[in-house]
């Protein structure tokens, strides 16, 4: 139970390092996505701190989970789990977006840890449907996540895949939505309403959960049980809140968008500072 | 060209587990050979294109070397991003199979005839094309592709083209194949894809009677620069290809001149016509009334 609390404690702290670490990365370039950046840095965090089998000094190892970001314009969360996590030097941050940086402002495999180049919509998962074929077809154990925006369960490809999956039993594959119910112009429920998510993942033979995507230890334990049933893909559903832990971020469109002023940004990380020392 | 395709990868696949075979629902009497030979190294995808590509693109960052196969433009424009973002981008050994290339399914209609994907296949800067003249041609470019595995774009006809090789030509990719030695000093045919057995005919009437006879199967962004020594010694070359003029064989072939050769040799491009587009044919009048 202490080891729990602790780790959990840790991921929360790590959490919020990668909050800190975007708002300053996405203010310097005058960048985008902070809104959904924020949204899931604590799954990320979750991730990287008990879930993802990988080695930071070996980016490449063979038998490491495959970690896929789908909505690759919030890569800026993924760089900077990474760099906190020793994939690369963590100064390289500081260069995200700018010119000759290997940091593109979209999710880049230039970047040691970044498995698949992402930006446009719906690429993910049929990808991550490939990666996971493969380990079947080789009987090795690894696993691959793929982390999906909500918006992008617009595009058809991702149902093809979500079709394919169950198919062909991949059970060692695991898609998480990002469930933060605003997407490029405006809300989910107004563009295209994806309830009922769960049944329509159920429907087309997958294993589901949902859960608080920013509750710690409720992250942790939905992540630890996948495959959640034998012979399926799972899915978990994180209902999230678009630009989580900065007030005036929250639940806001604007923040798909909208870069912080330097005051912005000093409340911004005063935020993130105050809950990081709570 | 679809047997001599499915002969040949069986034959490659017996000595090479890399190869990976995934059609997007098509195939019909053409790829159960290998699907019995190889039952772990075949997947029939569904009508999904866009997910068999990027499953594809998974697979191959993996360590396969994945052939999709299907029709025409299913397996490319459908899945044009696909191809774009995860196979050329990531340069993954991946190599998109189009039958029916050109106007070989006839009067099955535009849906079905493969007229623009040279345009769209040839724009990306690492994609290799093989785009072969007959079945010889079909077992050069596989062996070519497997010995050389990157993103690549196989475009065959449909069954029961004529053979105008007597062996299996050794390929290089940018080199022209010689098919006829012409008496008509200076002059050449250049041909790509199916438009070979047209050239060939051409070839034998004026005003083109006399002309060499040049194949070339293996092409693309890269192969642009070896055109122009090859060209150099012609003073009149004519393109043939089974395409649309609009960013096809020929008009890549008057790129990779350079405006130097451009002012030097007479190039004449022949292709398909657009006004086809619509008009219930055979391939064959489809070609005659694009003057092929």
């Amino acid at each position: 139970m202490k080891n729990n609390t602790k780790s959990q404690n840790a991921s929360s702290q790590f959490a919020q390092s990668i909050r800190g670490m975007v708002l300053s990365m996405v203010a310097k370039v005058n960048a985008s996505h902070i809104g959904g950046a924020l949204s899931m840095s604590d799954i990320l965090a979750v991730l990287f701190n008990g879930i993802l089998n990988v080695r930071p000094d070996q980016p490449d190892w063979s038998q490491r989970d495959r970690l896929i970001l789908s909505k690759g314009h919030c890569c800026a969360s993924l760089y900077a789990a990474l760099g906190l996590k020793g994939f690369f030097p963590i100064s390289d941050l500081q260069t995200y977006g700018r010119n000759e940086s290997l940091l593109m402002a979209h999710a880049s495999h230039k970047v040691p840890g970044v498995e698949f180049s992402t930006g446009s919509l719906g690429h993910g998962l049929p990808f991550g449907c490939g990666k996971a074929l493969a380990a079947k077809r080789k009987n090795q154990a690894w696993r691959t996540f793929v982390l999906l925006s909500d918006g992008e369960l617009d595009e058809g490809s991702n149902w093809e895949a979500i079709l394919f999956a169950p198919q062909h039993k991949l059970d060692n594959l695991v898609a998480i939505v990002d469930y933060n119910k605003i997407q490029s112009l405006g809300s989910v429920a107004e563009v295209l309403e994806l309830e009922p998510l769960a049944e329509k993942f159920r429907a087309f033979r997958w294993a589901v959960r949902e859960i608080n995507g920013h509750d710690h230890p409720s992250i942790s334990t939905a992540l630890k049980s996948v495959p959640f049933e034998k012979g399926k893909p799972s899915c978990l559903i994180a209902h999230t809140i678009k630009g989580k832990g900065v007030d005036f971020m929250e639940n806001s469109l604007k923040w798909h968008y909208s870069s912080p002023d330097p005051e912005q940004l000093k409340s911004a990380l005063s935020q993130i500072k105050t809950k990081i020392h709570q | 060209m679809r047997t001599a395709f499915i002969e040949e990868l069986i034959l490659l696949a017996r000595t090479n587990p890399r190869i990976f075979l995934v059609v997007g629902d098509l195939g019909y009497s053409v790829v159960e050979p290998f699907a019995r030979e190889f039952p772990d190294r075949f997947l029939n995808a569904g009508v999904a294109e866009q997910n068999m590509t990027g499953l594809a693109a998974g697979m191959a960052s993996e360590g396969f070397h994945v052939f999709t196969y299907s029709i025409g433009n299913f397996p490319t424009f459908r899945c044009a991003e696909q191809i774009r973002n995860d196979v050329a981008y990531h340069n993954l050994p991946v190599t998109i199979v189009a039958v029916g290339g050109g106007v070989a399914y006839g009067n099955l209609g535009y849906s079905h005839h493969t007229v623009q994907d040279y345009a769209l296949m040839r724009s990306f800067p690492n994609m290799l094309m093989a785009t072969p003249g007959d079945p010889m041609e079909v077992r050069a470019c596989l062996r070519y592709l497997v010995k050389h595995p990157q993103p690549s774009y196989l475009r065959l006809g449909k069954a029961g083209e004529p053979v105008f090789h007597s062996s299996i030509p050794r390929l290089e990719p940018g080199k022209w194949v010689q098919v006829v030695k012409g008496h008509k000093a200076g002059h050449v045919l250049l041909s790509t894809g199916g438009a070979l057995g047209a050239a060939l005919k051409s070839g034998k009437t004026k005003p083109l009677a006399g002309f060499s006879i040049f194949s070339l199967p293996l092409w693309g962004m890269q192969q642009k620069k070896a055109q122009r020594s090859q060209a150099k010694p012609w003073s009149q070359i004519v393109t043939f290809e089974d395409h649309f003029e609009e960013a096809g064989f020929g008009s890549w072939f008057v790129e990779s001149l350079g405006s130097h050769l451009r002012r030097k040799i007479d190039v004449e491009t022949r292709s398909l016509n657009p006004k086809i587009s619509g008009i219930v044919a055979d391939q064959k009048a489809l070609m005659k009334l694009s003057g092929l």
